[in-house]
């Protein structure tokens, strides 16, 4: 009765990313009512700098009543819904990313595409690009959504590009070679490569050297380079964050075929915190892709009330400055909490400088090094502990025992009681062993911790060679 | 019709390239031609007056009334103690309290002969995005949907783009007011079996666009019977619901199904947007509201490639929750809407011009034939090109609507002042005198 869409399982609502959501929302835990209840740490929203936001609509009342200088402009917002977007919104959105860039690249308006959320840019530039049943290759781990947003109604496949704990999971040619070559076996035509910078749910942020290899690769196979720069302005700490845009006109590109095969997404969702708002991007310098996506977005328009709201709140240079410094340095506070606090539970994270979340590495606390284990472990922590969250296989790791924990979406104090059950956890763990005995598993535990501190030794060196 | 790119540029889809976004229709030219020279009372009194645009803009007053008296609706309270929640909102269920007020709002403009229940109105950022998302959902690239002609322009890039659908159209003729037939349903469905299209659902817009009436009780019965014996889906449109000139007048879908006591009512579906009115087609309010679980489940699921903003949800969650806001304005809307419709007829009689005989919408669908020089479709374009260029009126021409019948043009009442649309009679009336002097 229904389409082949409707009936298939690819929107992905049967994974258990989804279902960690439906146990906490069953026990959600408050530090009041519910002090025993699930802490919801599979969540990437920013919850640390809203009270900034209050002041500037405190002070802003006009924006928020649809008024300009007391006078009323809500005829002309209610009946507007040209597709290319409010033009002081897109003004102020090119002088915003610019900035987030360090003003190092600089951004046409005209050039960008308005759509109801990065979930929204991202299915439209995928329509744009590739046809049913052609493919795009993608670095593991990724943003588990994405199965739906990029494949459910478009009818594209998503290929994994694999990278591994080894080198700290960047991407290299060998790893694309490689499912480039998966691709071709599997008689799909590549169409592009989608990279998340900085990443979700590793929390870093691109070397230029990736960035470069990634280019080149895209030059040689003559396809799309897609990067979600979603969390472009969450990066708190060194070494900064590199646009592709940045890194390809470093190398001259600007006249060259590639430059039109470059499109950026971007939302206001991660940095401002206004999942709600529903304001995503798109970004080209290639004429076609523009005027697609531009008639596309008639499906997902934003609200004008929204965008007038926010490109008087954007207009504002002063609260825009002031704003990405505090949340940049409360993101770091949090992240820096979070990582000591799992290290006092023998727990140790990916080094990142960025994002929403830590990408936390539980292999020694899994029975085996199977994804069975991985899942066994995160229902225990589900269940046992109380802290949703999300399991590496989610995201498509190829390693078991690798979790995305989000910190930026809780209050400082609910944090605080998350760190403790983790601690309790660990101590609990190390002293009955999950599934070995003690001995073993004491000593699987040092030799690992071990290995993963060696393992990370190398990787920095790695990237160290890398930024030079 | 599209014509589909044989060969796509350089790395990009079929459908970026491919001209079903149909935007190179004269439906679309017309207002090329508005924007280059438009009508301004004052500065610009020669300009193209704009009546392709079935935008609502009688009632304003009323909404902005509402939101003087309550800022709350639009901030969230001093100290804004709501708005971080309303923020981070982005379930795709939507706001619980704007569910229950779109609810809320249907039953009322249907004078309480319908009932709504809140979990089956899944939200999307417009009706655009709601008959889209449907087509999804509903049938597979290759598929086709049945639609009674003239139709609105924009079903050709809602159903068809980016789905891969096709539409098979139920042709509707001037002998009997261009109602849909038994015989013109059998036929489209025979037409679509010809060219090997599988038919998965018929789609109708109740009131019509672009014919400006309601459908009737005895065809809506024929309708449901037809889809119910082919077992396919039936779409029910409903965006002008609101703006029937009387309270009476308009039969819902829905209904119809009450009255069946809902017996095979999982292959309906209802469209609503608050575009047309309420008219505000900018702030992206669609609905769609299934009596299928299945697609609820779906849709829901889906409209997360296009929900309504937060902030939106909360004005409007506010607006229409309150009952005496509603009952005015539904009331107050409808007057103004046929207050509206008596002037333009009139004034069209008055030129000798006859229109279709209707009771809804922000249109009205008038009858030019006795003009074309040829009774064709390149003779109304002719005419077309003369009403923009020489009279200085961007009107929509039946053939973007796909009617079979030449000589039919769709004109829009309610997106301009009275004033203007004095001017605009002024000028038919003057082009019918010359008109008339020419041939004695």
């Amino acid at each position: 009765m229904l389409s082949t869409k409707a009936s298939c399982s690819s929107h992905g609502q049967d994974s258990s990313y989804f279902l960690g959501w439906q146990v906490y929302e069953k026990n959600p835990f408050d530090e009041v009512v519910n002090p025993t209840g699930i802490i919801q740490m599979g969540l990437a929203e920013n919850q640390l700098s809203f009270d900034l936001v209050e002041s500037w609509l405190r002070k802003n009342p006009d924006a928020m009543g649809l008024k300009k200088d007391g006078e009323s402009v809500f005829r002309e917002l209610a009946l507007f819904q040209d597709y290319h977007g409010l033009p002081a919104f897109k003004n102020e959105l090119v002088e915003y990313m610019a900035k987030i860039r360090g003003n190092k690249v600089k951004f046409e308006p005209k050039n960008l595409v308005l759509a109801a959320g990065a979930t929204s840019a991202n299915e439209t530039l995928i329509f744009c690009l590739a046809n049913p049943g052609d493919a795009l290759l993608l670095p593991t781990p990724y943003y588990p959504a994405f199965d739906r947003d990029l494949k459910w109604r478009t009818g594209v496949e998503i290929v994994p590009v694999h990278c591994s704990s080894s080198n700290g999971f960047r991407v290299t040619r060998l790893a694309l070679e490689e499912a480039y070559q998966r691709a071709q076996k599997l008689n799909l035509k590549v169409k592009g490569v989608l990279i998340t910078n900085p990443s979700n749910p590793l929390g870093t942020t691109m070397t230029r050297d990736e960035l470069n290899q990634l280019i080149t690769f895209a030059i040689a196979k003559n396809i799309h380079v897609i990067s979600d720069e979603v969390f472009s302005g969450t990066v708190f700490d060194f070494p900064g964050f590199i646009s592709i845009i940045e890194a390809a006109r470093d190398r001259n590109l600007e006249s060259t075929d590639v430059w039109s095969r470059i499109h950026i997404v971007y939302s206001l969702s991660k940095d401002l915190g206004l999942p709600g708002f529903r304001v995503g991007m798109i970004y080209s310098k290639n004429e076609t892709v523009i005027s697609a996506a531009t008639k596309m977005s008639s499906f997902g328009l934003v609200s004008s009330q929204t965008q007038y709201l926010l490109s008087n709140m954007l207009a504002n240079k002063k609260f825009t400055s002031k704003y990405m410094k505090e949340n940049q340095k409360r993101l770091k506070k949090r992240k820096e909490m979070l990582v000591s606090g799992l290290k006092k539970a023998g727990i140790e994270c990916l080094k990142g400088n960025a994002g929403l979340f830590c990408w936390v590495d539980m292999r020694h606390l899994l029975s085996s090094n199977t994804f069975e284990a991985e899942t066994e472990l995160w229902k225990k922590i589900l269940y046992e502990v109380g802290l949703n969250i999300s399991p590496g296989a989610s995201c498509h790791c190829t390693e078991p025992g690798w979790f995305r924990v989000c910190f930026a979406n809780m209050s400082h104090e609910t944090l605080q009681v998350a760190m403790q059950r983790i601690k309790d956890f660990a101590e609990r763990s190390s002293c009955s062993g999950i599934g070995k005995s003690y001995q073993q598993n004491m000593s699987s535990f040092r030799r690992k911790l071990l290995t993963s501190n060696w393992v990370r030794k190398l990787s920095s060196s790695d990237r160290d060679e890398q930024e030079r | 019709m599209a014509i589909e790119n044989e060969q796509p540029a350089v790395g990009l889809s079929k459908v970026a390239v491919s001209e079903t976004h149909g935007e190179d229709s004269p439906y679309f030219a017309g207002w090329k031609a508005y924007d280059e020279n438009p009508y301004d009372e004052s500065s610009n009194q020669s300009g193209v007056i704009q009546m392709g645009l079935a935008e609502n803009q009688v009632s304003f007053d009323l909404l902005e009334k509402y939101l003087e008296e309550h800022s709350e609706a639009s901030s969230w309270g001093i100290g804004a103690p709501g708005f971080r929640e309303n923020a981070l909102f982005q379930d795709y269920h939507g706001l619980k309290s704007f569910r229950q007020a779109m609810a809320n709002f249907m039953e009322q403009i249907r004078g309480g002969r319908a009932k709504f229940d809140p979990d089956r109105i899944v939200l999307t950022a417009g009706a655009t995005a709601a008959n889209e998302l449907l087509t999804f959902i509903l049938a597979d690239p290759g598929d086709a949907l049945l639609v009674p002609t003239p139709y609105y322009p924009g079903l050709d890039r809602d159903l068809r783009w980016r789905t891969g659908v096709k539409i098979v159209p139920i042709h509707c003729d001037s002998s009997n007011n261009f109602q849909v037939t038994p015989e013109a349903l059998e036929a489209a469905y025979e037409c679509a079996e010809s060219m090997n299209l599988k038919v998965r659902g018929v789609l109708i817009t109740n009131p019509s666009n672009p014919l400006g009436a309601t459908i009737q009780r005895s065809v809506l019965e024929e309708i449901l019977e037809f889809v119910t014996r082919k077992n396919i889906h039936l779409v029910s449109d409903e965006i002008y619901s609101g703006s029937t000139f009387s309270s009476s007048e308009f039969i819902s879908i829905a209904e119809i199904l009450e009255a069946h006591d809902y017996k095979n009512s999982e292959r309906v579906h209802i469209v609503y947007s608050l575009s047309k009115d309420l008219g505000l087609p900018g702030f992206r309010v669609g609905t769609i509201y299934s009596y299928n679980d299945k697609v609820v489940t779906t849709a829901r699921r889906m409209s997360s490639f296009t929900l309504i903003s937060s902030q939106t949800q909360h004005l409007l969650a506010c607006m229409l929750s309150n009952k005496e806001f509603t009952e005015n304005y539904i009331k107050t809307n409808r007057e103004s809407l046929r207050k509206r419709y008596e002037m333009i007829i009139k004034g069209l009689k008055n030129a000798g011009i006859e229109c279709l005989k209707g009771n809804a919408g922000l249109f009205c669908w008038m009858n030019l034939s006795p003009l074309l020089e040829e009774s064709t479709r390149e003779g109304e374009l002719a005419l077309w090109k003369v009403i923009l260029n020489e009279v200085r009126l961007n009107i929509s021409p039946g053939s973007s609507c796909h009617c079979s019948e030449p000589g039919w043009f769709r004109v829009c009442f309610a997106n301009m002042s009275e004033q203007t649309l004095e001017v605009a009679l002024e000028r038919i009336h003057k082009l019918m005198e010359q008109r008339k002097s020419k041939e004695t």
